[in-house]
C-alpha cells in the first residue's frame, strides 16, 4: 500500500470546508501547541467560546478579514498508516482553476456538501471536473448533520443523488463514498460517531488512511521526458553524457529498446544512474539519468519511449482545455504549449464546442472560452511532440497552454476528447 | 508541523518520493532559466537544498553558485561549517552582508537589534545587480500558515515582491518558469517537506550540518520566553542571569532573536524523538521575528523577502 496520499478537497462556500481541514489537521495532532493557542486567543477576540479550528488554515490576513479562502493551500499531515499532502481549494471564485490545480495531482477528492441544501449545481460542477482530471477516488463528505438531527433518510437522499451523478460521470460505485459528518462536532472525522448509529462505513480520516489508491502506471509503457544532458567534462568523466529526467510512466530497465522522440532515433538503455549509484530497474516517478548504448543527439525536451510502444508523433493536437484565465481564448490565437520538457509555439486552429460541466450539453463552435469555461480545441504545433491521450497516460497527456506576451498560464491541457 | 516518528518502511518511500520530485524542480530550472542561485546560510533547511542539488547534477558539479544574505549576527559554527562545504564541493559563494547596507546608509539599524527584518533590501539588490532570474530557497509549506499557499514556483515582480493573485496555477509536475525581463522567480523544491521528513531525510542520507543544531554547552540568558546566547548582537541586559546550559536549536537565523532549546540530543537519532515529542512549531519555538504579528511572513513575503 501506498505511503502517501495526495488528496483535494472542494465545497461551495460556507460548507465548512475550512474547519473539516481544520479538524482533520487537529485530530491527527498536527496542531502544535503554540498553533492552538494563536487560534484559541484569536476565537476568544471574535467572541467565541470554543476555538474556530478553521482559523487554522484560512492564510493570508485579507482571507482572515473576510472570512473566506482565496487561494489553493497545502497541508500535510500523518497518522502511523500514511502521511497526506492535502490540496485545499476554495469554493467561490475560480473554482475551476483551483479545482483543476488541486485535482491534477490529487489520488483522492473530499467533496462537501451542506445536508441541510444536498447536492447543489456547484456539486455537479466539481465532481465533473475531478471526473475530467481523472481523480480516482470520490468522497462525498455530507456535512452539518447535526444541524439535520444527524438523519439518516436526510443523509441517504443526497448520498443516492450524488452517486447517480458520480456514475453518470463514469465513476465506479467502489470509487464513490459518502460520509455523514459534522466538522463543527468531529463525528465521522477522526472516529465513528455514537451519534449516527445507522451509518456502518469507516470514518472520514479511516478511509482516507485505507482506500486503496490506484498503482503509478508501472504497467504501462515506458515514458520518460529528457530534462537535462548531464555532461560533467571533468578529469573523472571526461566522455560522461547521461540524460536526466523524471520517470512519466512506465518502468526502465538496462537492456531496454527505446527510441527518442520525435526524431525516432532507436537505441538502448546502458545504464540507469543516480548518484546513490546504478538501478536495475526504475518505475514512474522516479529521478534517474539514463545512458544509451548510441551516440545520438538528444536535448531537452526530446521524449525518450518504448521502443515497442511509442507515442503518436504529431504537430496537431486536439484536447480539452479548462480555460484558468480572464483573457479568453478566441480562434486563431497564438500561444505557447508545454509538454513535458519541452515548449513549442502553437495557433489555436479551431474551438469545436464549449462543454457544460455538468455533461449535460454542449455547444458547437464557440466564439471564445473563458475563465472557468471548459471546451475541445485543436492546437496546430510548430514542432512535433510524441503524445498520448490523458487517459491512457496523464502525464504525457497532459499540457500547459501559456501566453506568449507574459509567460502566464492560460490552460489546463488533457489531450483527447474527455467528454465525447 | 507534523508529528515526527522515526522513519518506517512507509515512511522511507515517502522521502524517495519528495526526494525524486526535489530533483525534478532543480533539472527543471537548470533547463529553462539562464542565472539561478541558491539562497544557502549554512542552516538545515538550505543545506539540504544543496546536498539535494549535488544529487540532481551528479556526477556534474551543481551549475548554480550560492548566496547567503549575512546578518552579521552569526554563530561562528555556521560560517565555519558554510565555508567548509563551499569550498569541499568547489562552488561559487556570493556573499551580501547586511553590515555593508547599513555602513553606506542603505539601511538603517533598527531598535530592537533584530536584523532578519532587515535581510529583504540585501536580497533585492544582489539579485538585480547578479541578474539572477531563479532563486531556490528551503521554504516550505508546513512552517507557517502564509506559506502554505505558496507556490513550487513563485513569481515575483521585479521588486521582488509575491502578489497573492497574480500567482499562476501550478498543475501536475509541469512548471511554468516563464517571466519577464527583471521578474524573478523564486523555487521551493522542498515544499511538500516536513519538519519530520527533512530530519528523517537527514538521517538516511547522513548529511552534516552544523554543530550548533546538537546539544552542547553554552552560556545562554532568558529574554521573552526565549533562551538567547551573547554575541556580536548584544549580551544580557541587567537583570538578565547568564547560565551554563546544555542546549540545541532548532533554526539557525539572526543569532539576536533565534533562541535555543534545553536539549540532549546529541544525535541525528536524538533530535527526531526529542522533536516527535515537542508541543511547539521549529518557529513558534526559537524565532522571535516570526512572533512579532498575526500576519508578520505574509507582510515579509509581500515586500519581498521568502
Amino acid at each position: 500500500m501506498s505511503s502517501l496520499l495526495r488528496l483535494a478537497t472542494a465545497g461551495s462556500v460556507d460548507d465548512g470546508k475550512s474547519t473539516l481541514v481544520g479538524r482533520l489537521l487537529y485530530d491527527t495532532k498536527s496542531v502544535l501547541a503554540d498553533q492552538l493557542d494563536a487560534v484559541t486567543r484569536a476565537s476568544v477576540d471574535k467572541g467565541l467560546s470554543t476555538p474556530d479550528l478553521s482559523l487554522l488554515v484560512d492564510g493570508l490576513r485579507s482571507e482572515r478579514e473576510q472570512g473566506i479562502t482565496i487561494d489553493v493551500a497545502y497541508r500535510y499531515f500523518a497518522t502511523p498508516k500514511r502521511s497526506f499532502v492535502l490540496a485545499d481549494t476554495p469554493g467561490h471564485v475560480q473554482y475551476t482553476r483551483n479545482t483543476v490545480t488541486g485535482a491534477s495531482t490529487a489520488q483522492l477528492a473530499v467533496l462537501l456538501v451542506d445536508a441541510r441544501k444536498g447536492v447543489i449545481e456547484q456539486t455537479r460542477r466539481h465532481a465533473a471536473v475531478l471526473a475530467l482530471l481523472g481523480v480516482p477516488q470520490l468522497v462525498l463528505a455530507v456535512n452539518k448533520i447535526d444541524l439535520v438531527g444527524y438523519d439518516e433518510a436526510t443523509f441517504t437522499v443526497i448520498a443516492e443523488e450524488f452517486a447517480a451523478h458520480a456514475l453518470s460521470l463514469g465513476y465506479e460505485r467502489g470509487s464513490v463514498l459518502a460520509i455523514p459528518v459534522s466538522a463543527l462536532e468531529g463525528d465521522n472525522v477522526a472516529s465513528r460517531s455514537e451519534r449516527t448509529p445507522w451509518y456502518t462505513g469507516p470514518s472520514l480520516l479511516e478511509h482516507l488512511e485505507d482506500v486503496p489508491v490506484a498503482p503509478d502506471p508501472h504497467d504501462s509503457a515506458l515514458r520518460f521526458p529528457v530534462q537535462y544532458v548531464i555532461r560533467p567534462r571533468t578529469p573523472e568523466y571526461p566522455d560522461y553524457r547521461g540524460y536526466a529526467g523524471q520517470i512519466a510512466a512506465g518502468t526502465v530497465r538496462p537492456g531496454d529498446e527505446i527510441v527518442v522522440l520525435p526524431q525516432g532515433i532507436r537505441s538502448r538503455v546502458e545504464r540507469i544512474d543516480t548518484a546513490d549509484g546504478p538501478l536495475a530497474e526504475a518505475g514512474a516517478g522516479t529521478s534517474v539519468t539514463l545512458l544509451l548504448a548510441d551516440d545520438i543527439d538528444i536535448s531537452r525536451g526530446d521524449l525518450i519511449a518504448a521502443a515497442d510502444a511509442p507515442p503518436r508523433v504529431t504537430d496537431e493536437i486536439t484536447g480539452t482545455l479548462c480555460w484558468l484565465s480572464s483573457k479568453p481564448l478566441k480562434p486563431g490565437a497564438r500561444v505557447l504549449v508545454k509538454h513535458g520538457a519541452r515548449t513549442v509555439q502553437a495557433l489555436a486552429d479551431e474551438l469545436h464546442a464549449r462543454f457544460d460541466e455538468q455533461k449535460l450539453s454542449s455547444v458547437d463552435s464557440p466564439a471564445s472560452l473563458e475563465l472557468n469555461d471548459i471546451g475541445l480545441v485543436t492546437l496546430r504545433l510548430a514542432e512535433e511532440l510524441g503524445v498520448d491521450d490523458y487517459g491512457v497516460s496523464p502525464r504525457t497527456g497532459a499540457f500547459l497552454v501559456i501566453d506568449p506576451k507574459d509567460g502566464d498560464t492560460l490552460a489546463a491541457g488533457l489531450v483527447g476528447e474527455r467528454f465525447s | 508541523m507534523t508529528t515526527l516518528e522515526p522513519a518506517t518502511d512507509a515512511a522511507q518511500d515517502n522521502l524517495a518520493a519528495l526526494e525524486s520530485e526535489a530533483i525534478h524542480i532543480f533539472r527543471e530550472v537548470a533547463g529553462e532559466f539562464d542565472r539561478p542561485v541558491i539562497l544557502f546560510s549554512g542552516g538545515k533547511d538550505s543545506t539540504l537544498l544543496l546536498h539535494l542539488a549535488i544529487k540532481a547534477f551528479w556526477p556534474a558539479p551543481v551549475p548554480f553558485p550560492l548566496l547567503h544574505v549575512d546578518t552579521g549576527h552569526n554563530f561562528d559554527e555556521v560560517i565555519e561549517f558554510r565555508d567548509r562545504v563551499v569550498e569541499r564541493h568547489g562552488l561559487r559563494l556570493v556573499v551580501a552582508k547586511v553590515q555593508d547596507w547599513i555602513d553606506d546608509g542603505r539601511l538603517e539599524e533598527r531598535a530592537d537589534g533584530m536584523r532578519n527584518p532587515l535581510q529583504t533590501t540585501p536580497l533585492l539588490d544582489t539579485i538585480a545587480e547578479n541578474k539572477f532570474d531563479a532563486v531556490f530557497g528551503g521554504g516550505r509549506r508546513d512552517e507557517e500558515r502564509a506559506r502554505a499557499k505558496e507556490r513550487i514556483f513563485s513569481l515575483r515582480n521585479a521588486f521582488g515582491q509575491w502578489e497573492p493573485r497574480r500567482q499562476r496555477p501550478e498543475l501536475w509536475n509541469l512548471y511554468n518558469g516563464r517571466h519577464r525581463p527583471g521578474e524573478q522567480v523564486r523555487v521551493f523544491p522542498l515544499s511538500n517537506w516536513t519538519e519530520a521528513d527533512v530530519w528523517n531525510y537527514i538521517a538516511r542520507e547522513k548529511v552534516e550540518l552544523p554543530s550548533i543544531y546538537y546539544a552542547h554547552q553554552r552560556e545562554v540568558y532568558l529574554r521573552d520566553g526565549m533562551l538567547l546566547a551573547e554575541g556580536p548582537w548584544g549580551g544580557p541586559r541587567p537583570g538578565e542571569e547568564v547560565r551554563e546550559l546544555t542546549v540545541r536549536y532548532r533554526t539557525v537565523g539572526d543569532g539576536s532573536c533565534t533562541g535555543a532549546i534545553e536539549s540532549t540530543a546529541t544525535t541525528v537519532e536524538d533530535v527526531i524523538a526529542e522533536v516527535s515529542a515537542s508541543r511547539l512549531t521549529e518557529r513558534g519555538a526559537t524565532r522571535a521575528d516570526d512572533r512579532m504579528s498575526e500576519a508578520a511572513m505574509e507582510d515579509r513575503k509581500r515586500e519581498g523577502y521568502f
